[in-house]
């Protein structure tokens, strides 16, 4: 019965694809909408990355909403998983478990690598691909490979929470300034273009974004770190 | 031409890892195969021009998930028959 219902699913799953599928072909032009990003972003906003300067920008309330999702499921997973005395006595009884010297060696020499990387992302988000999203996301792995490794390190939740809780008070400031200076909530234009390409340009495009890193970062962290224990 | 031979090449091991996910008796090599089909996603998604969806698919959809679901299996008992 259920292996009907199962063959029943995926075969409306091809059927819709399969229109969707069947509909396809390569652009030959840009539609209306992304002629005019592709026009606005580099000019007005003075972002090299299209993507980012309309994920931070013409789209930051989608943006806010997607950390505001990512803060909810950390805090849920927190609420769900932490306390209750099993969970102790299982973390103990997975301490004698090293992993191999070859891994242990490894990752002390790439780590700083990883999160070098991830604050890269984070800082040249409006000039090259990627953002506070990847960027965190990034530094977020860099943490499970360094739990994976070294079992024995305890993260801060502490220090995290907090981190994590300041940056999403001066996102969501930094946005309410853009409504009383420029010309709506999250307008970047609060700070001065500057010199297009480079790094501090942009207006507050790159404040945001690293704020939105911070975020993620320590947000994902706290959640891997309280399915571990 | 050759862009596409390498997009369908992919697109062929997104299905095969997914396939090989549910159907593996083994969790962790199920675990690991669903990780590679998110990989080869990020892969495609590059290869597709847009970088910047394939830096968060490649640290959450096969970093993250990944382990999230090791611990899963760990804490449920390795993954053997009962």
């Amino acid at each position: 019965m259920r292996t009907v219902f199962s063959i029943l699913a995926v075969a409306m799953f091809a059927v819709i694809f399969a229109g969707i599928v069947g509909d396809y072909g390569e652009r030959e032009s840009v539609s209306e909408l992304a002629r005019q990003y592709l026009t606005l972003v580099p000019g007005d906003l003075g972002a090299a990355n299209v993507v980012t300067g309309i994920l931070i920008t013409y789209r930051g309330f989608d943006t806010l909403g997607e950390v505001a999702v990512l803060f909810m499921v950390a805090a849920s997973v927190g609420l769900l998983l932490s306390g209750g005395e099993g969970e102790t006595h299982t973390a103990d009884a997975d301490k004698p478990r090293r992993p191999s010297e070859l891994v242990e060696n490894g990752t002390v020499v790439i780590l700083p690598l990883i999160f070098l990387f991830g604050g890269y992302v984070i800082m040249n988000g409006h000039l090259s691909a990627g953002g506070g999203f990847q960027g965190g996301a990034v530094v977020a792995s860099g943490t499970m490979l360094l739990m994976l490794a070294l079992p024995a390190t305890r993260l801060n939740h502490g220090f995290l929470s907090v981190t994590e809780s300041l940056a999403g008070v001066v996102y969501v400031s930094i946005g309410i300034l853009g409504l009383v200076f420029a010309a709506g909530f999250l307008d970047s234009h609060i700070l001065p273009l500057g010199d297009f390409g480079t790094l501090i340009s942009a207006g507050a495009i790159p404040v945001i974004s690293a704020l939105l890193g911070i975020k993620v970062g320590a947000e994902l962290s706290v959640i891997i770190d309280r399915f571990r224990s | 031409m050759m862009l596409e031979i390498l997009v369908l090449l992919v697109c062929v091991s997104i299905l095969v890892s997914g396939v090989l996910a549910v159907c593996l008796d083994n969790l962790m090599a199920a675990m690991v195969s669903a990780g590679l089909a998110s990989l080869f996603a990020a892969v495609s998604y590059v290869l597709l021009a847009a970088p910047d969806v394939a830096m968060a698919e490649a640290a959450i959809g096969s970093g993250l998930a990944t382990l999230i679901f090791l611990y899963a299996i760990r804490r449920t008992g390795g993954g053997k028959e009962e």
